[in-house]
């Protein structure tokens, strides 16, 4: 392989592209197992991309993608001149925000709890029953969630009245609609989240550790300056790769959440894309509020990754 | 060893509230599921009324006869256990050859790929658009829905990418060409059995991931005979459609007749209904957390 590029840097360039060919010839079957995906990834999501264009445009069914007429920023500007605007736009933020403050330091503190303690069967069924929630479904999770908080006969209720707390409407109060949701998406996914930080915790150096030990380091001040630090660079990936989504809240849960009562806290832009565009069917408009969505998460991976990049060592490119 | 020689009191006081975080932990996420297990075996009275708080109280196994005795959940079953072994079947024969493609050096055009497939994760069509190309291709209200928009995930490639390329030798590829044998027959024969591991791997989070989703059926079916076992959830779990026909009530008159309300019926049906529907990713988890945890391991190596 070595020898064969250097053979192509000395070569004519005539003669290095005819080795790409050769080299592409011998192995064409590689081509071959490339073509579902390569046809999957053009028509499931190439081609919708280029269907973001009814965003510009008053789409039609009748006369297609490219038939219907333009009308430039029009439905942008609906958008953002609309009432909902800003209500929209603080509901995602503050749920993703919400959810990155809590949901992201807690798979960390766990994982480096669950690194101070000896393999054994104690970590072992902790690790596995946390683990576990990971795989109840959205449906299953939100109906767990109505059941639980259910103001005739729900647990968690019940145990407030216990413990004589006059128990809030959980799912009909926009105040707690929030909490709601963040809460059980942490119950749901704190588990799970520790495993890429064991993977990185794995492989701290032992020969740190005994020289800490030596110079009678705590086992909490090893944790914090031997085993975060490994971390770190795992850390940044997975707070850039968050915060490139802070606009992405998933509509999937929120969706099932969601009724007319807590409407005012829990409508997000992606769960109302759904509803302007394939409840009301306004296909152009809700195009342009998912492309605006879109085209913000990207400009905050990019900002977060050029932040990353400056700051520290690590970023995704 | 040198560690529990100079254990001292700092240490053992800090390794007691690690040990009281961790049973915390295992206590919060524990107590809901034993909860729920309990609830689908006990008299509704006692769960709504809040007695029933731990362990089962006035056994009872009418929530189970009842989401036995009712079509929809099996019909649900039925296909989402089809969506799934079709679905999972697609995405592997998607992923692992694609996976093998770009996990070669001397494959000409790998990056070019390789780009092609990272912009969908971090850019997309978006809801809209994605629903208009569904619906011209004529899948709306079929399987090829719910299964061909989710072929493939980048994510997973990526994995089982990085397994090829770390599991499979160069020296094993090399010396196969030099016998003359094919990139057709060195994937199948030589390749593929030796990567049971990761098969099992993207066959379960694919495989999960089809059980569980309700979305994709959500926008594109409107028959309710195809719906998946989630949508039947939906209807039951989070619309709370309890009329007779949802419960099945109407089939088992007996088991009506013994609880005096809706209410209770409603509320016995959740929890069994919770049970049967998680209880085949569960039974296999604890088996198979190896695999997802090992899937989760290879891909943060090249994350």
């Amino acid at each position: 392989m070595n020898g064969k590029g250097q053979q192509a840097l000395q070569t004519p360039p005539l003669r290095a592209s005819s080795g790409i060919a050769k080299r592409m010839m011998q192995n064409w079957e590689l081509y071959l197992f490339m073509l579902p995906a390569v046809v999957y990834f053009a028509v499931f999501h190439y081609a919708p991309m280029y269907g973001i264009q009814i965003a510009f445009k008053n789409f039609i069914p009748s006369k297609g993608i490219f038939g219907s007429e333009w009308v430039g920023f029009q439905h942008f500007e609906r958008f953002f001149n609309s009432h909902y605007f800003w209500d929209l736009l603080w509901n995602t933020l503050s749920i993703s925000f919400y959810e990155l403050a809590l949901g992201f330091p807690l798979p960390i503190i766990l994982a480096l709890a669950f690194n101070e303690i000896r393999n054994g069967y104690f970590k072992k069924s902790v690790q596995t029953i946390t683990y576990a929630p990971h795989f109840i479904s959205i449906v299953v999770m939100t109906g767990m969630i109505i059941s639980f908080l259910s103001p005739s006969s729900g647990m968690l209720i019940r145990g407030l009245e216990a413990l004589g707390i006059d128990a809030p409407q959980f799912l009909n109060d926009p105040a707690w609609f929030k909490t709601v949701y963040v809460i059980s998406g942490v119950w749901q996914n704190t588990g799970w989240g520790t495993i890429i930080y064991l993977a990185a915790l794995s492989a701290v150096d032992p020969q740190l550790h005994e020289a800490a030990i030596v110079d009678g380091a705590s086992r909490f001040k090893r944790m914090l300056h031997i085993n975060l630090p490994t971390i770190i660079p795992t850390i940044t990936i997975l707070l850039i790769l968050n915060t490139g989504n802070i606009l992405g809240v998933g509509y999937e849960k929120i969706l099932l959440l969601q009724n007319s009562l807590n409407l005012k806290s829990s409508d997000v832009i992606s769960t109302f894309v759904y509803r302007s565009g394939l409840v009301s069917a306004q296909y152009s408009f809700s195009t342009a509020v998912g492309l605006f969505n879109s085209v913000v998460n990207a400009l905050m991976l990019i900002t977060v990754n050029q932040i990353a990049k400056r700051t520290s060592a690590t970023s995704l490119w | 060893m040198v560690k529990s020689m100079r254990e001292s009191t700092s240490d053992k006081l800090f390794l007691a509230v690690n040990y009281i975080y961790l049973a915390l932990a295992l206590i919060v996420v524990l107590y809901p599921l034993i909860y729920i297990v309990s609830a689908s075996i006990s008299t509704p009275k006692f769960v709504n009324s809040g007695e029933m708080w731990l362990l089962p109280k006035g056994l009872t196994l009418d929530g189970y006869k009842l989401v036995f005795a009712n079509p929809k959940i099996w019909n649900g079953y039925g296909n989402t256990l089809l969506y799934t072994v079709v679905g999972t079947l697609l995405n592997l024969a998607v992923t692992l050859p694609a996976a093998y493609a770009l996990s070669r050096s001397d494959f000409v055009g790998r990056n070019f790929f390789m780009a092609m497939f990272l912009v969908t994760m971090f850019f997309n069509g978006g809801l809209i658009p994605l629903y208009l190309t569904v619906k011209n291709l004529g899948l709306i209200n079929s399987m090829g829905a719910l299964i061909l928009p989710v072929a493939a995930s980048v994510w997973n490639i990526i994995v089982a990418r990085t397994f090829f390329h770390s599991t499979i030798p160069k020296e094993l590829q090399e010396a196969a060409h030099m016998d003359g044998c094919t990139n057709l027959r060195l994937f199948f024969q030589i390749v593929l059995p030796l990567s049971a591991p990761i098969i099992a791997v993207m066959a379960l989070f694919y495989g999960v991931s089809h059980w569980n989703s309700y979305f994709p059926a959500l926008i594109y079916l409107n028959d309710e005979m195809k719906y998946p076992l989630q949508m039947v959830l939906r209807q039951i779990l989070v619309l709370q459609e309890m009329s007779a026909e949802t419960t099945g009530a109407a089939i088992s008159g007996d088991i009506a007749q013994a609880m005096n309300n809706k209410a209770e019926i409603a509320s016995l049906v959740k929890y069994a209904v919770i049970i049967v529907s998680t209880l085949p990713v569960v039974a296999l988890y604890p088996f198979l957390q190896r695999y997802f945890v090992q899937g989760v391991m290879i891909g943060s190596v090249k994350g």
